[in-house]
């Protein structure tokens, strides 16, 4: 969707069949994604802002959307470091063993969440090999969110990476640059585009992060309870107004968060989208 | 780095398979003689398909869209597609039911009426998971077309050939791995959705449950190694569309 590359002069050239085709599809995203979310909007504003505010400022509502805002924070900039370095080995690095971890980092995208949830607790539940225990801690929060956004900032580095030229970086280092200046004055720089479009996408998915942590977080009010499990129960107790008054704050994250990504793509080119 | 990967996600994904067979392949078999967690996979299965159908054609047909002509709000409609990516499934398991909830939703009453029931059947569960596919395919097919520029579909047009020849001939076969690998990565997605789901199915056991939701209660019922069985079964399948994407790559863009 890097479509607009170039800032040409804003006409249609849509033919009468393109037209037709762009107002079907306009149809179906309209009825399966636009006037949902436009639902979530007005529900969450039909009483007014107070009713609003009191509903995302209730205790325990604020508790929650408290603990995921910081726990993604923490992981995300986790995966700021690991992933810039996870991408670093496999571009850079040949090794035995490379294709599997490509197929690794993919693992936690394609899992079903609630299979990742099962795996975890599997290894750091209560009868885990281990001994230690993560269920039902602030900590399961932080495993969950670690898990499902691991992909986001590797992906999103790899590609840009990969076209870096590594004839610049000789030619710092034989005009006497460190490699420590060569990172700062010429990898980061050209990476960070990248860097924040990954970041941005995996602070998202953790702020709303569901399956994989509900077997494992134990879902406690004040403790471990995230603002997905929140806003489920809020819609399990028959609570729309409520719930959507939750979701309208991570409709708002998610429109920034592409914003955003809008943004870095016209930085970033080709397929260094995440 | 090796070890973060390896405690993070090679083991623990790994113990699946070992739970499930740690005793003997009874109690796989236990959980497919089972005949409402195969209502629940075949559930599955058909809305997964027909998920992927609808937005391989909405995927195709937008990436198109996108890349070849020029139209106001285009780079709206562009940033847009992304939505889903970064949304919370809950929250669009709740916009869904908020318009087409039979109760109260803005059209559901009037689908109802008309005799179309979308929340707690089958409908709803196909939109909640076409929703949260819906930019895969774009994704993967809009970085192909724009590479493959517009020459060759130019040739064809100006050798006399029409719009729907040009594109089954020419734009096809060459957008044909960025197609599947969206087909591939959509299909991983539809058939592993849990959280939309669970807000629009009703979860009704035999019914409207589908297998991700199978996991969730089987382990809350205290069944573990049903969970962990149905648990295989998903898992098998989102690893071997990791190992057919990775396996395709190399012609594509890597």
């Amino acid at each position: 969707m890097t479509a607009v590359a170039v800032a040409a002069p804003r006409r249609s050239t849509l033919t009468r069949s393109a037209g037709l085709g762009l107002g079907v599809a306009m149809l179906w995203f309209s009825l399966l994604v636009l006037i949902p979310l436009l639902a979530i909007i007005v529900t969450a504003s039909q009483g007014g802002w107070p009713a609003f505010w009191a509903a995302i400022t209730n205790e325990q509502t604020a508790a929650a959307i408290r603990l995921t805002v910081m726990h993604a924070f923490l992981v995300t900039a986790v995966n700021v470091v690991m992933g810039t370095v996870i991408a670093w080995v496999l571009v850079r690095d040949r090794f035995w063993g490379r294709s599997v971890l490509e197929v690794l980092i993919d693992i936690p995208f394609a899992l079903p969440t609630i299979v990742a949830g099962l795996v975890l607790l599997a290894l750091y539940g209560s009868d885990g090999p281990f001994g230690i225990s993560v269920a039902n801690r602030s900590s399961a929060v932080f495993l969950a969110f670690l898990f499902v956004t691991l992909p986001f900032v590797v992906r999103a580095v790899q590609p840009v990476l990969e076209e870096i030229e590594v004839e610049v970086e000789e030619a710092a280092v034989s005009l006497g640059a460190s490699r420590f200046t060569v990172l700062r004055r010429i990898i980061l720089p050209s990476l960070a585009p990248a860097i924040i479009a990954g970041a941005t996408l995996s602070f998202a998915r953790a702020m709303g992060e569901y399956g994989s942590l509900v077997l494992l977080s134990g879902n406690l009010p004040f403790q471990t309870e995230v603002t997905s499990v929140r806003m489920l129960g809020s819609i399990e107790n028959d609570n729309l107004p409520g719930a959507a008054a939750i979701a309208a704050v991570l409709l708002v994250i998610a429109l920034a968060v592409i914003v955003t990504l809008d943004v870095v793509q016209r930085k970033v080119s080709g397929r260094g989208r995440g | 780095m090796v070890a973060y990967l390896f405690l993070l996600v090679a083991w623990p994904v790994s113990l699946v398979a070992i739970n499930t067979f740690a005793d003997g392949p009874g109690v796989l078999l236990g959980v497919l003689a089972d005949p409402d967690i195969i209502v629940a996979l075949r559930l599955t299965v058909v809305v997964a398909l027909v998920a992927v159908l609808v937005n391989t054609v909405f995927g195709v047909g937008v990436s198109l869209l996108l890349v070849r002509y020029e139209f106001p709000g285009k780079r709206v409609l562009s940033a847009l597609i992304d939505l889903p990516l970064s949304v919370s499934p809950v929250v669009v398991g709740l916009a869904l039911v908020l318009v087409y909830g039979g109760r109260s939703g803005w059209f559901g009453p009037a689908l109802e009426g008309a005799g179309v029931q979308v929340i707690f059947a089958t409908p709803g569960i196909i939109l909640a998971t076409a929703f949260v596919a819906l930019p895969l395919v774009i994704r993967e097919v809009v970085p192909v077309l724009e590479e493959i520029g517009t020459e060759q579909e130019q040739a064809a047009r100006s050798l006399g050939a029409g719009a729907v020849q040009t594109f089954r001939r020419i734009t096809l076969p060459a957008i044909k791995w960025g197609v599947v690998y969206g087909v591939v990565l959509s299909l991983a997605r539809s058939l592993g959705e849990f959280g939309a789901v669970k807000v629009v199915s009703g979860n009704i056991s035999g019914s409207t449950r589908t297998a991700t939701l199978v996991v969730e209660e089987q382990y809350l019922n205290f069944n573990q190694p049903g969970a962990y069985a149905v648990a295989f079964l998903l898992a098998m399948v989102s690893v071997a569309c990791i190992v057919v994407v990775a396996a395709i790559r190399p012609r594509g863009n890597r």
